[in-house]
């Protein structure tokens, strides 16, 4: 298991992306865990967790998309050697904005059906501003920075989502951007 | 020798996960794509048209090791270089 510390001061940062689900008590229990002789400092914990919806709008050329039928679930790749690295940048990018005690990250790829968890974000920390405010940053910069790309599959056929101009929009709220 | 690497739809358009370029000069990475270009085999034997043609889109990004840059950017000698479409993450 991957732990960055950044500084003696600076929060726990735990990146992991993997094929397999994950339970949300569980990861929160190793949050807490690992913030050993922090715990007591925990007031808040913010947690995250987005799933396969059952419907996906982000596809190019999508009035044929309707003729493949229901959507069955999302085929997520990645670039292995990148992806950990740019969410522990995200991560990172946050402390200097906000204090706060750690966050453990978890992002699914491989084939996953509708209603399944995709990704996980949680962070604890003082006082809940800082636990909203870093759960929401990560997330925000995760979307737009991190190397997954997600394939919807159909019963009929496939269509790679496109990228949502919304999400680089999310990004105005934290300008001047810090990454 | 430098080892581009291809995702998504891109890699599915290009039908290759990577590929291997050796490089004599230091070279920007959009000199290396025109490179690639215009030393394509099967664009010469054809319609003039290179699959690398790709890599020029707007929208694709560039990561020198893992890194996204712009295709001003100098490459060396066993740098990673990867071309991807927008990311669709989260």
């Amino acid at each position: 298991m991957d732990a960055k510390q950044p500084s003696k001061t600076g929060p726990l940062i735990n990146v992991l992306i993997q094929i397999s689900s994950f339970d949300v008590a569980a990861e929160t229990q190793l949050l807490e865990n690992a913030l050993t002789g922090q715990r007591s400092n925990i007031g808040a914990l913010a947690t995250f967790t987005g799933s396969v919806r059952g419907s996906e709008t982000g596809l190019s050329g999508s009035e044929d998309a309707t003729s493949y039928g229901e959507l069955l679930a999302l085929n997520i790749e990645h670039y292995p050697a990148m992806t950990q690295s740019t969410i522990e940048a995200i991560a990172l990018a946050a402390s200097q904005r906000w204090s706060f005690l750690g966050c453990r990250v978890i992002h699914r790829v491989g084939r996953l059906a509708v209603g399944e968890p995709i990704v996980l974000v949680l962070v604890a920390s003082s006082h809940r501003k800082e636990a909203f405010a870093v759960c929401e940053y990560i997330l925000d910069y995760l979307k737009t920075a991190a190397p997954f790309w997600k394939k919807a599959i159909f019963e009929h056929g496939e269509q790679w989502v496109d990228a949502k101009v919304t999400d680089t929009e999310a990004l105005d709220k934290w300008s001047p951007p810090s990454l | 020798m430098i080892k581009l690497v291809f995702f998504a739809r891109l890699r599915e358009q290009l039908g290759l996960s990577e590929h291997r370029v050796a490089l004599s000069d230091k070279l920007t990475v959009l000199a290396l794509v025109e490179h690639l270009i215009a030393s394509d085999v099967d664009s010469n034997a054809g319609s003039g048209h290179s699959k690398w043609q790709l890599l020029l889109a707007d929208e694709v990004v560039v990561a020198k090791n893992q890194q996204v840059v712009g295709r001003d950017v100098f490459i060396e000698d066993g740098d990673e270089l990867a071309f991807f479409p927008p990311v669709t993450g989260g």
